[in-house]
């Protein structure tokens, strides 16, 4: 009965309504851009209207004159307030970390390159007064394609880096050259991910109050990592990390974007020291475009053997990654972050990567929703797909013998890496039902037969995916500077109600609401009796943050662990005040009781009021119910899943539209379904947006075309289907919540899907690939291009944007 | 400087602003109503979206002139002593993750509804174009915009009967 009871009033696993909601429909939000200081002035920043060129002279003195400005500085003005902005990932002894100051002072290397800076008592007089700064540049040749960037005499983004080369490694797993020799099939193809821009809806902004009644600095952020601002800020300064407090207030979405350590954030500090006043920086929409980091932007040649019954034996990837001009906090990781991905969930006998980063003069990429992920996992959903046609064989089938089988885990890929749990099968065949897969085959071959001007096209991603970056041991031996560790704190307050402390940083996630269900659930109290709190240095004052789909399975298990001590330490406290010996209690629906005597009971939130008046305490035990866990977790969360898409496209007009997309996703146990699905929903759709509509095009110049909101397309509602959405539940084996992360499943499940997809429906033309984005244009000239008897896909409108295509048959074959 | 006349959430404003001031900046800088954000320069995302006279505007679109005389309502303005049938939608249908948009999606989906009070998806999708969500993938916001419509419809009905 009390079983029954126990578990009907469970929170774990339900659909609790969000929290944070009520603030954010009524428009009570506390965005960074909301913050107005007495006094506050504002900063504008002067951006480089050139890709590459010598700064020969700024002269900022024309702008001091003009009305309400207060101050102007160059970058050579404030070159002694601060140093080469934090870049916190080597990736390989070769690395070449270019200097990166907040402000240009020798060269500006890309369009968006900040120059200099306006404050003034009013935004429109700061934007105003930088017309009238006046700067004398003599331009170099840009060099915008990383090929291009490579080759010997090309133009140096860093005088000193020769063919713009960032980094080179390789790694190799088996012996892929032995694994060739036995091969029957060997495939070789070209994938571009084209570079994306993040397009989080609130865009960045900072303010910085030199003062406060702490004493301390305080840095206001549009920011994912508040404790990384800190931390770094007060080493780029010298200015004392302790004198330093970061709020991360609401955050309106980052995707990565805002996991970094920006300029402006730098700039806005200095000067409102400088001045004693209260600073406003606000990106505007063309400036993110051009200031924020970049994702994706990867070249990837790939080559797969595998025998005649669809078993894969190797897979050799060259990868050439574009770092933009400088590195920012993590860009050269990204790759690296995509290495151990690229078996996916295939019993692959050899792996090769060799890999490289190349400046070119464009924006920094850095992390973008899955970094890195969604890369490796493009090549080897598309390159299965590839084996699948030339075998004649379903993609499905394909896939099948090549998994890893449910009852094989634990098992450690070709790359070394140990996948705890994962039901491939299931996630399929719940997929491949809701889709009605059969049926969609049939209703293909008819269109086929038929010569239909719309041809449907199935596409499948069987995708699985690392989270949580674990543990800190680890990072340090990839080259990370930080740990993967995270903070919590849990403490129940005199009057029973609860407060978390979390060091996670959400913008948009949910952690008030899915924490507060774990809280409330260890604890046994009410969920509207638990609040969490989070973003704020001083409150949280350790922490790193919200990123890599870390927050659940690394920060929502510190807060259980907090939780357990807590009740650990209310246990001793209610043995001692109901004079039981604490091995006689149980501890259920929050209260303690006494075994074989229902009617005793003392609840946890009554234990925390004597633990706060602290008129008895058991000898040796401190006042009130808190306590801190901070959590190293032992690896990775392995999610996975399979998505399934089917496009119609228009053979005509090259239109593709997406008619059914169905997720079933294994992210292990479920906290809050109704935010799973949210993180899915919101993942696919930014997946979709790769491969149908988005690119970040740069002219040769390296002038970015698509500068605006006009230019980029970002997708609409019109734009985007509704999407079937499901799940199986393999519990990973590594936490003891056994949750995984959500956040850019989504995003790296779902672009191959529809890529795929859009073959399928154009290989009996002879198409075997289209460049991303698959928009009518490029689709219409697949066609063309095949039907004239030229494989693959045209050029797209940037270099390097065909896909070069051959296939081998080799070994015995 | 040019006075303007405006009455923005039921409170009457007279204020000299400068001809180029856009309507949002009045609303936030000018009135503190900074329930309203700006999520870009070139109207495409609509995250500044209010009522002008009751039909949604992008309030980065207009300048503060250009409202003189007119009634507008923003997102603050929206509850009147308890949530208006989009905000209870909204929070029910999780249609908000970080709630940027929020805002300005919703001020567009009360115009769509006053226009067509039982839209199907179709015309929910058309009738949210101009707004963009990074977060959501828009299935859940038209979920939430779909059961206002009905729980509207139902207190119409109620109203009527």
């Amino acid at each position: 009965m009390t079983d029954t009871l126990d578990k009907a009033e469970s929170v774990l696993g339900q659909p609790m309504r969000r929290k944070e909601d009520a603030r954010l429909i009524t428009g009570q939000t506390q965005w960074t851009d909301n913050v107005v200081l007495p006094g506050m002035l504002h900063m504008a920043v002067l951006r480089s209207p050139m890709a590459h060129a010598r700064i020969a002279r700024v002269d900022v003195q024309p702008a001091r004159h003009q009305p309400g400005v207060v101050a102007a500085f160059s970058g050579t003005d404030l070159a002694d307030s601060w140093s080469t902005l934090p870049m916190a990932w080597t990736v390989s002894e070769d690395q070449k970390t270019p200097p990166h100051l907040p402000l240009a002072t020798d060269k500006v290397r890309y369009v968006g390159d900040g120059v200099a800076v306006v404050v003034a008592t009013d935004p429109y007089a700061a934007a105003d007064a930088l017309e009238a700064i006046q700067v004398d540049y003599d331009p170099l040749p840009a060099v915008v394609d990383m090929p291009a960037a490579l080759t010997d005499g090309a133009p140096l983004v860093h005088d000193d880096i020769p063919n713009n080369r960032c980094f080179t490694f390789r790694l190799d797993h088996g012996d892929f050259e032995a694994t060739r020799g036995r091969a029957e099939v060997i495939l070789k193809r070209r994938f571009y991910n084209q570079r994306l821009i993040p397009n989080a809806i609130e865009p960045r902004a900072v303010v910085v109050a030199p003062t406060s009644p702490t004493g301390q600095t305080t840095i206001w952020s549009a920011t994912q990592v508040p404790h990384f601002v800190r931390v770094f800020v007060a080493l780029n300064t010298g200015v004392p990390e302790h004198q330093i407090r970061v709020i991360a207030p609401d955050v309106g979405g980052g995707f990565g974007s805002k996991l970094d350590v920006y300029a402006e954030e730098v700039i806005t500090f200095v000067v409102a020291r400088k001045l004693g006043k209260p600073v406003k920086w606000t990106e505007s929409r063309s400036e993110n475009y051009q200031a924020t980091i970049h994702g994706r932007d990867v070249i990837q040649d790939v080559e797969l053997t595998a025998m005649r019954d669809g078993r894969v034996l190797g897979l050799k990837v060259d990868l050439t990654a574009d770092m933009g001009a400088y590195l920012q906090l993590l860009t050269p990781c990204i790759p690296l972050l995509g290495r151990y991905m690229y078996p996916a969930i295939y019993k692959f006998e050899s792996h090769t990567l060799t890999c490289q980063g190349v400046f070119t003069n464009k924006t920094p990429t850095d992390a973008y929703r899955g970094a890195g992920r969604p890369e490796a996992t493009y090549v080897i959903e598309r390159i299965i797909d590839e084996l699948a046609a030339e075998l004649s064989m379903d993609p499905i089938e394909v896939r099948r013998r090549n998994w890893i089988k449910h009852e094989e885990f634990p098992y450690t890929t070709v790359v070394g890496l140990t996948y705890d749990s994962g039901n491939y099968e299931a996630a399929t065949e719940k997929a491949l039902d809701l889709f009605r897969y059969d049926e969609l085959r049939r209703e293909q071959s008819e269109r086929r037969e038929r010569g239909d001007v719309v041809q449907l096209g199935l596409g499948v991603s069987t995708y699985t995916e690392m989270c949580g970056l674990a543990p800190s041991r680890w990072l340090g031996e990839q080259g990370y500077i930080a740990g993967g560790w995270e903070a919590a704190t849990v403490r129940i307050l005199a009057t029973g109600r609860v407060e978390v402390v979390t060091g996670t940083s959400p913008h948009g996630q949910g952690h008030e609401t899915t924490f507060a269900q774990i809280a409330a659930e260890t604890l046994g109290v009410p969920y509207d009796d638990v609040d969490v709190i989070h973003g704020d240095t001083l409150t949280a004052p350790f922490g790193l943050d919200t990123y890599g789909s870390r927050s659940l399975a690394v920060g929502g298990v510190a807060v259980q662990r907090a939780a357990e001590k807590v009740v650990a330490k209310a246990r001793a406290l209610a043995s001692h005040l109901m004079e039981v010996d604490a091995g006689d209690l149980e501890f259920r629906a929050g209260a303690f009781g006494v075994r074989g005597t229902p009617d005793v009971k003392k609840s946890i939130q009554e234990v925390a009021f004597g633990a706060f008046s602290a008129h008895s305490l058991p000898e040796g035990m401190e006042p009130v119910l808190t306590a801190d866990h901070i959590l190293d977790p032992e690896v990775f969360s392995f999610p996975h899943g399979t998505h399934l898409c089917a496009v119609e496209v228009d053979t005509e007009t090259g239109m593709v539209k997406i008619r059914s997309y169905v997720a079933v996703d294994d992210v292990g146990k479920v906290v809050n379904p109704m935010i799973v699905d949210g993180q899915v929903h919101g993942g696919v759709a930014q997946g979709i947006a790769q491969a149908l509509f988005e690119e970040a095009v740069y002219d040769a110049d390296g002038n970015l075309v698509t500068g605006t909101m006009v230019d980029y397309l970002v997708p609409t509602a019109l734009d985007l289907p509704s999407f079937v959405t499901d799940r199986t539940e393999t519990p990973a084996t590594t936490n003891p919540l056994g949750v995984k992360g959500v956040g850019e499943a989504g995003t790296i499940a779902s672009t191959p899907a529809v890529v795929n997809a859009v073959v399928d429906a154009l290989r009996q033309f002879g198409v075997s690939d289209v460049q991303m984005p698959c928009s009518p244009e490029r689709v219409w000239r697949a066609i063309q291009h095949a039907k004239a008897g030229e494989a693959g896909a045209p050029r797209g409108t940037i270099a390097y944007g065909g896909s070069q295509t051959a296939t081998t048959a080799g070994g015995s074959a | 400087m040019i006075r303007i006349n405006v009455t923005v959430d039921g409170v009457r404003h007279s204020d000299d602003v400068d001809p180029r001031l856009l309507l949002v900046h009045y609303l936030r800088d000018r009135l503190g109503l900074v329930g309203t954000p700006v999520g870009c320069d070139t109207s495409n995302c609509g995250a500044c979206t209010v009522l002008v006279d009751n039909r949604s505007a992008k309030s980065c679109t207009l300048l503060a002139v250009q409202a003189d005389g007119a009634e507008i309502t923003t997102v603050q303005g929206l509850a009147n002593g308890q949530w208006h049938p989009i905000q209870k939608a909204f929070h029910e249908s999780h249609a908000l993750q970080c709630g940027y948009c929020t805002p300005g999606m919703m001020m567009a989906a009360v115009d769509l509804l006053n226009e067509n009070p039982d839209p199907s998806e179709e015309e929910i999708r058309h009738g949210l174009e101009g707004n963009l969500c990074r977060c959501t993938g828009y299935q859940n916001i038209v979920r939430a915009v779909h059961s206002a419509a009905l729980a509207m419809g139902a207190a119409n009905a109620e109203v009527s009967a």
